[in-house]
């Protein structure tokens, strides 16, 4: 996945965390989940992340506790490693090879130094067969060892979860299909049990799920029609026997005994956990409404704790099968996002459909869930072919004062039910308030919907394919108790065609509705401006230029074009061919974003609108189509001086795989600082507090203010009223460049005086180190240079100053760091 | 095959009854099983579960518990009588009032010297056995409350009796209780309701299983009169337990339907003591209460409400897969199959059916029409129910027979023959009795008339025909044939020649005799074959005869007094039969012929009806065996090379009796499972997911 060197994609938050069974430690305290490519620690109290192993190279695929030492845990990979780990310090502590893509790991007490792990069968590497093998662990010093011996227990097994070590490790018991197989360690000799496939009276027999007793020869299997089997006797051919519970009415997705024996806890698509009484089988405990399906179930060495994976990646933490302690939830990812990605312009959270009938909020920077905004307000009920309301489009205007949602459900032999509803944030709650539901706002399906992001007025855009786009207006109805609502203000058409996308230019004053081939261009005095279309090919993106770029709109049409049309001539300014799948525009930067599907993998382009050459290009991104992308603000901005990196300064883009996976694109330099904060975090805690550390500390919080001093919000050079104009003037009523030169080159003039303006506030917090303000002055000059120029064209050989300012303030920064580590001994 | 009119008959609406109790023999590998309306059928284990023989009931008579002791069949109902069967004459021997009330159970002990029957009035009463009779020997220690179940300790030493809310295990040589085992009521509601104890078994290691009225099994040690483990089952009746020979595994029968298995198993592999008995497997194989159950070596026995036996094969007792190890259910007591009588008199065609109490002649329907096959011809005539005739006495229909020509109308209990003479004119109908009947005549266990219906031949005691000759007037006995083998086992099949020669009898023996009836007296003994036959025919116009056996095997002679096979016989016995054929697991009931076409003969199972060629070539093994449906896609051309001597129809299901008409019309009777379950009482409430 590597391409151009240091730019990397990258799985970064909203990974699964259902992906693999929890494993809890034996204290209960923590929670180690599976995610992505790192191994997460969450405190089982306060749901919070409290590490988060990273080393593996690709996916991990199973964590199991070490028997032999109560404070590590190994990890598998997909990468061909098993990896140990200090979980309570996050080290790793030995890295084992074992050469082969690893799909579960095993271990039992009673097999010293061995690990169970599956991998495919060495044979036929692509085959879709795999084999549990034991592997010795070699006893050596040396942080990397390759463990290259390796002995095959089991063949064709199933590559996930499908297996069970029996009482005192004699045995181990795999499932797969309809075959339930036990090997025996000290005959070497494994027993295989059928079931039949038979579909007789709606049974199907497919084993799902095995787990043994801990203490007596019984495993428990679960089947795809929701039976539990115990399976006893099970060293004789023919003499065996089992008995059969059923209560699940869906497939057994997870079973597990509990450490002593007593109970056995199963979990399914009901998302109830029942936990049966071993020899007691009729006498059963429900804990029900847990939420999502329950695909694994992990119990607490002493038995207190259960912890549930579900499917809608979520860990659910029990006390004891009664109480709900604790919810960890994951992104989000159903079948597929139906609503657009955005960006909740509060708090920069990640928006998307999450739960049936929610849209979730989800932040990126801390990869976790916010919170669930329940749009539908109605009970989702469980049934298998039932249809209900699901959220499609959700839409955040500029300020993210108003969020407009539409819901739909659709129902064979009956009309499509349509709900457009829109929320106003409430400062007091911090949360979305339902301000107006408009029914069926249209008569058919609505395909897009934008904010007119023009500060004067509030409006909304809706388009459907009825062959109409609405805009509706915030009418204040100041003379009534209820305040402002929504309504209608005008509907256009465009000669019957059904439109299919929608965007209003930056400054709100044109926009743009693709009517199958035609685009239109309408002013907000809903005049028809003109006309643009370039057949053959129905339009499926449209997206205006920004900030330099405003003069061009750019369009994708279903016939693999490219097009940029120029808004001041209105004629075509290029065009290119390729099949654009999905167009983004960032909303810092006058880049965009093009992802086109070519012989089953999708490719990426970064370019300008101002002209048809790629900043950056990377190809075959990810198999199969990307499905949503969107670019997320970064926290803090990027210094990146390598020209094809440039463009992930200001924002990052993360798109959905079609395996809904959530990558990004991440550069050498985010990685290294993300890799030192880590590093740091792991001394921070190694310290114990004494006066010395708190000393250190209150000193290492000054520095770090200094390495970061991009952490305050970047502000784009507004404060000039001549950039302002330049900038949300339309770009189709702007004078021509050469006076705009002039003016700009003016602005710049009086530039110093905005800076001064500015320095204040930062003053006040620097006040302590006043002989470094100059210095942060300078920077800031050359900052807003940064952005000035950025703004307005591209500012390629602008990296090369910055980077010599950097270096400066790297050296007087060391200077400063000797002199106040003196000065702050010197007080004590 | 053939198109053919078929007249599909659906007015027969026979209703089985209930299964009451059932007593397996391991020695003679007989079941043995009642119904509710007294009567008592014997099943051979050893013989594809063949039903041999049928002791008809009788309006008094109610058999609560069935026991066998050595070969003898012994019975105990709630009118307080025991009966001993007679299974050669197919009647009870004797029966005995035990003035105990109504009895609820019979066992005997292992060594078969001592019979022990539980009584309403509390009382357990021990009688010996002896050779010819039973005695009343003496009472245990009285009751408080009725004693519902027994069980014998094998080394005949204790007795468990179930009674209401309690066990009593008694010491017998004794006679007093040793242990008082209290069983729990119900939960909620049925707080107050008495728990019954329906079944007890007590195993050899003085443990005793219970199955009581309020859905538990619970296991108890019969030294300290101590609960060891309850197992809630149901939330209504544990009905019956069947204990398996070597004690490893018990079943119980509840009134939801199921079966479930327990069995007596180590807690941990390769160790063989602290064994626990484990609730293992659930059959569900019934609707209604399962009120009979036998364990027996290779297969769990069940009966009840639902009125059908199914043989539920334990599977690991098999090595490999056959007929044996597949699940068989048994709808219908054969001798009312068997019991369904067509004459084709002229154009009147009348079928006789038999029940219990009655006997129907109904007279098939009519139609001009034709059409497609598959089309439904508007009919002429509706079928129309001629006579209805009730028995007399309380003794149930044993047989019974209707004349070719339609003109004589028999029918036989345990105690008596009647006969009748019909005419039939101009849609009138009229019935007379023969009056003076011989004196020999006083039962039958099957009865037949020749093809001219001028001779009646009425199968006796100990293999033995009577003959019977017809007039307008009276009815003369002419003969007594009998055979040679001196075989004491009742006649269940017999049929004559359409010239009138030959008369062939089959005996629960596998023997079938052939008389010569000019000559009256027997001329041979047909090839005795394994298996008991299931139905045999005579071809009317080339005596070709067929016989059916319980094995599914087909056997045919050129005539009846020729002792050997024929060469199609032969080349089928060679060849073997195809297994799809063999694995049928229901019996050939009817065989009869197409006059036109002296190779076709057709037969019948219950889910099937079978044409065979004998001029086509036999299936092999690899042949597709239900080829019906290949050979409609087929062209013309290449049809003849698919061809195989056995052409099978399965449209008409549920099948009693398939006969061809000289007409080349087809009578078919159907007697659709669906319309038995409609009939019988709802079954307990349980609660079903999603409703």
């Amino acid at each position: 996945m590597v391409a151009h060197g240091e730019i990397h994609v990258v799985h970064r938050g909203g990974n699964k965390i259902n992906f693999r069974e929890t494993v809890i430690t034996n204290d209960s305290r923590f929670l180690l989940c599976a995610s992505g490519e790192s191994v997460k620690v969450y405190s089982s109290s306060s749901e919070e992340c409290v590490h988060d192993l990273q080393g593996h190279t690709d996916l991990v695929s199973g964590i199991v506790r070490n028997p032999s030492n109560h404070l590590q845990v190994y990890s598998c990979s997909a990468d061909g490693t098993v990896r140990l780990w200090d979980f309570t310090d996050g080290i790793l502590i030995k890295t084992f090879i074992i050469g082969y893509p690893i799909y579960s790991i095993y271990i039992s007490e009673n097999h010293g130094g061995v690990v169970f792990v599956v991998v495919p069968m060495a044979n036929d590497k692509s085959s879709e067969l795999f084999q549990l093998v034991a592997v010795h662990l070699p006893l050596s010093g040396d942080q990397e060892v390759e463990a290259r011996e390796l002995s095959a227990v089991l063949c064709d097994v199933s590559p996930s979860g499908a297996a069970s070590f029996g009482r005192k490790g004699e045995y181990i018991a795999a499932v797969k299909g309809l075959q339930l197989e036990v090997f025996f360690f000290k005959k070497q000799k494994s027993h295989r049990f059928f079931l039949k496939s038979g579909n007789k009276k709606g049974a199907k027999n497919a084993f799902t799920c095995v787990s043994c007793h801990p203490k007596e020869d019984c495993i428990a299997t679960g089947h795809e029609d929701g039976k539990i089997r115990l399976w006893r006797n099970f060293n004789q051919k023919k003499e065996y026997t089992y008995s059969t519970l059923h209560w699940h009415h869906g497939a057994v997705n997870t079973l597990q005994f509990t450490p002593e024996g007593t109970n056995l806890l199963s979990g399914g698509i009901e998302s109830v956990l029942v936990q049966w009484h071993y020899t007691q089988e009729n006498q059963k405990d429900f804990l029900p409404r847990l939420g999502g399906a329950i695909t694994h179930i992990a119990v607490s060495p002493d038995g207190s704790l259960f912890c549930t994976s579900h499917s809608d990646n979520k860990i659910t933490i029990i006390q004891s099968c009664v109480k709900v302690s604790a919810i960890i939830q994951g992104l989000v990812k159903g079948e597929g996002v139906r609503t657009d990605l955005t960006i909740d312009p509060r708090s920069k959270a990640l928006v998307l459909n999450g739960k049936p009938g929610h849209l979730q909020f989800y932040s990126l920077h801390r990869d976790k869930l916010l919170y669930n905004l329940d749009i539908v307000q109605q009970e989702y009920i469980h049934e298998e072919g039932l249809d209900q309301f699901e959220v499609v489009k959700a839409a955040f205007d500029t300020r993210g004062n108003w969020l407009a949602t539409v819901e739909e459900r659709t129902q064979k032999g009956s009309e499509l039910e349509i709900n457009l509803k829109l929320w106003a944030y409430d400062e007091q709650t911090q949360s979305f308030m339902l301000n107006t539901t408009v029914t069926a706002p249209h008569e058919d399906q609505i395909t897009a919907m934008c904010f007119s992001p023009s500060p004067e007025t509030t409006m909304l855009v809706t388009i459907s394919f009825d062959g109409h786009f609405k805009a509706w207006l915030l009418a204040d109805h100041s003379d009534t108790k209820e305040g402002a609502c929504w309504s209608c203000d005008f509907v256009g058409g465009y000669h019957h065609l059904k439109p299919g996308c929608c965007c209003f230019s930056a400054d709100g004053s044109l926009l743009a509705v693709g009517f199958q081939e035609v685009v239109t261009v309408w002013s907000p005095s809903w005049e028809l401006l003109t006309t643009l279309s370039q057949p053959p090919g129905a339009i499926r993106d449209l997206c205006f230029g920004r900030l330099s770029c405003s003069k061009y709109l750019l369009g994708t049409s279903t016939k693999n074009q490219l097009c940029c049309w120029n808004l001041l001539t209105c004629s075509l300014e290029w065009s290119t061919p390729v099949d654009v799948s999905l167009l983004q525009a960032d909303p810092l930067s006058e880049n965009m974003a093009a992802f086109c599907s070519q012989s089953g993998c999708s490719d990426l382009f970064v370019f300008k609108p101002g002209e048809p050459r790629p900043l950056y290009s990377q190809k075959a991104l990810c198999t199969g189509k990307v499905q949503r992308a969107v670019f997320a603000p970064r926290d803090q901005m990027l210094e990146s001086c390598e020209e094809h990196a440039q463009w992930l300064n200001r924002s990052q883009l993360y798109f959905f795989t079609q395996h809904m996976d959530l990558m990004t694109f991440s550069t050498k330099t985010e990685e290294d600082r993300l890799l030192a904060s880590s590093k740091r975090l792991m001394v921070d805690d190694s310290v114990a507090v004494t006066p010395f550390y708190l000393l250190l500390g209150k000193h290492r919080q000054q520095q770090e203010a200094l390495t970061n001093p991009m952490a305050e919000r970047i502000q784009l050079p507004q404060g000039s009223i001549a950039i302002k104009e330049l900038l949300y003037t339309p770009a189709h009523v702007l004078p021509s460049a050469s006076f705009l030169c002039s003016m700009f080159v003016r602005s710049l003039l009086i530039s110093s005086s905005s800076a001064s303006e500015e320095k204040e506030p930062v003053e006040e917090e620097m006040e302590s180190e006043e002989e470094d303000s100059e210095g942060e002055a300078e920077l800031r000059d050359a900052r807003q240079d940064l952005g000035g120029s950025a703004a307005w064209g591209p500012g390629e050989e602008l990296g090369a100053p910055a980077l010599t300012k950097a270096q400066e303030r790297e050296l007087r920064r060391v200077k400063h760091f000797d002199h106040s580590w003196l000065s702050s001994v010197l007080e004590c | 095959m053939g198109e053919f009119k078929v007249h599909r008959v659906r007015f027969f609406d026979y209703m089985p009854t209930a299964i009451r109790a059932m007593a397996f023999n391991a020695h003679t590998e007989r079941l043995a099983l009642a119904r509710m309306d007294g009567s008592v059928e014997i099943f051979n284990f050893t013989d594809h579960y063949f039903q041999e023989k049928v002791i008809p009931g009788k309006d008094s008579r109610s058999i609560e518990s069935l026991c066998w002791v050595g070969g003898r069949l012994f019975s105990a109902g709630l009118n307080g009588e025991i009966a001993e069967y007679d299974l050669e004459n197919l009647r009870p021997k004797y029966s005995l009032e035990a003035y105990g009330g109504p009895i609820w159970t019979i066992i005997s002990n292992t060594q078969g010297t001592q019979l022990a029957i539980g009584c309403e009035d509390g009382t357990v009463k021990l009688f010996e056995v002896l050779e010819e009779h039973i005695q009343f020997e003496r009472n245990l220690d009285r009751q408080k409350g009725r004693i519902i179940s027994l069980s014998w300790h094998p080394s005949g030493t204790h007795i468990a009796a179930g009674m209401m809310d309690m066990i009593r295990v008694f010491d017998v040589p004794t006679g007093h209780a040793v242990q008082r085992l209290l069983v729990d009521r119900g939960f909620g509601g049925s707080k107050s309701r008495e728990t019954v104890v329906w079944s007890v078994a007590f195993l050899s290691d003085h443990t005793v299983v219970s199955g009581d009225s309020a859905g538990k099994v619970q296991v108890w040690d019969g030294h300290t009169g101590t609960l060891v483990k309850t197992h809630l089952v149901t939330k209504w009746d544990v009905l019956a337990l069947s204990v398996s020979k070597d004690e490893s595994s018990v079943v119980a029968g509840t009134s939801e339907g199921t079966v479930i298995q327990f069995q007596f198993i180590a807690p941990t592999l390769h160790q063989q003591q602290d064994k626990e008995w484990v609730r293992t497997r659930t059959f569900k194989n019934h609707t209604h209460d399962v009120r009979a159950l036998a364990e027996i070596e290779t297969a769990i026995v069940s009966g009840g409400m639902d009125t059908h036996l199914v043989v539920r094969p334990l599977l690991e007792k098999f090595d490999e897969k056959s007929h044996a190890s597949g699940l068989r259910k048994i709808h219908f007591p054969h001798v009312i199959a068997n019991n369904i009588n067509l004459s084709c008199a002229k154009k009147a065609g009348l079928l006789l059916f038999q029940f219990p109490g009655q006997l129907e002649l109904w007279r098939l329907g009519d139609s001009d029409e034709h059409g497609k096959p598959g089309d439904r011809l508007p009919l002429k005539r509706k079928p129309e129910k001629l006579l209805l005739l009730k028995r007399k006495g309380e003794d149930h229909i044993c047989c019974s027979a209707l004349s070719s020509c339609g003109g004589w109308l028999a029918y036989s209990t345990v105690s008596s023959v009647r006969i009748y003479r019909l005419q039939t004119d101009n849609n009138n109908i009229s019935i007379t009795k023969v009056s003076k009947l011989p004196k020999a005549l006083h039962s039958a266990h099957q009865l037949c008339f020749s093809s001219d219906s001028s001779k009646m031949f009425a199968a006796s005691s100990q293999s033995s025909v009577l003959v019977i000759a017809l007039t307008q007037s009276e009815c003369k006995y002419v003969h007594t044939l009998k055979p040679k083998s001196g075989s004491r086992q009742p006649i269940h099949l017999m049929t004559t020649s359409g010239d009138g020669k030959w008369l062939a009898a089959a005996n629960s023996d596998c023997e079938i005799h052939v008389y010569n009836l000019q000559k009256l007296k027997l001329h041979c003994i047909v090839p005795v074959y394994g298996s008991c036959p299931s139905a045999m025919g005579i071809h009317p116009t080339t005596n070709n005869m067929t016989v059916v056996h319980a094995d599914q095997q087909v056997n045919t002679m050129p005539s009846p007094h020729i002792k050997q096979y024929t060469d199609w016989s032969r080349k089928l016995q060679k060849q073997g039969l195809h297994n799809v054929w063999l694995d049928r697991d229901t019996p050939v009931t009817h065989v009869t012929f197409n006059s036109k076409n002296p190779n076709q003969v057709v037969l019948h199972d219950m889910h099937m009806f079978c044409i065979i060629d004998q001029s086509l070539p036999l299936p092999d093994q690899k042949t597709q065996f239900y080829n019906q449906m290949t050979l409609r896609s087929l062209s013309e051309q290449e049809r003849p090379s698919h061809l195989h001597a056995f052409k099978i129809c399965k449209t008409f299901q549920d099948l009693l009796c398939v006969s061809l008409l000289d007409d080349q019309s087809l009578v078919v009777v159907e007697r659709p499972l669906l319309a038995i379950t409609s009939q019988l009482p709802a079954p307990v409430r349980q609660k079903k997911f999603a409703t």
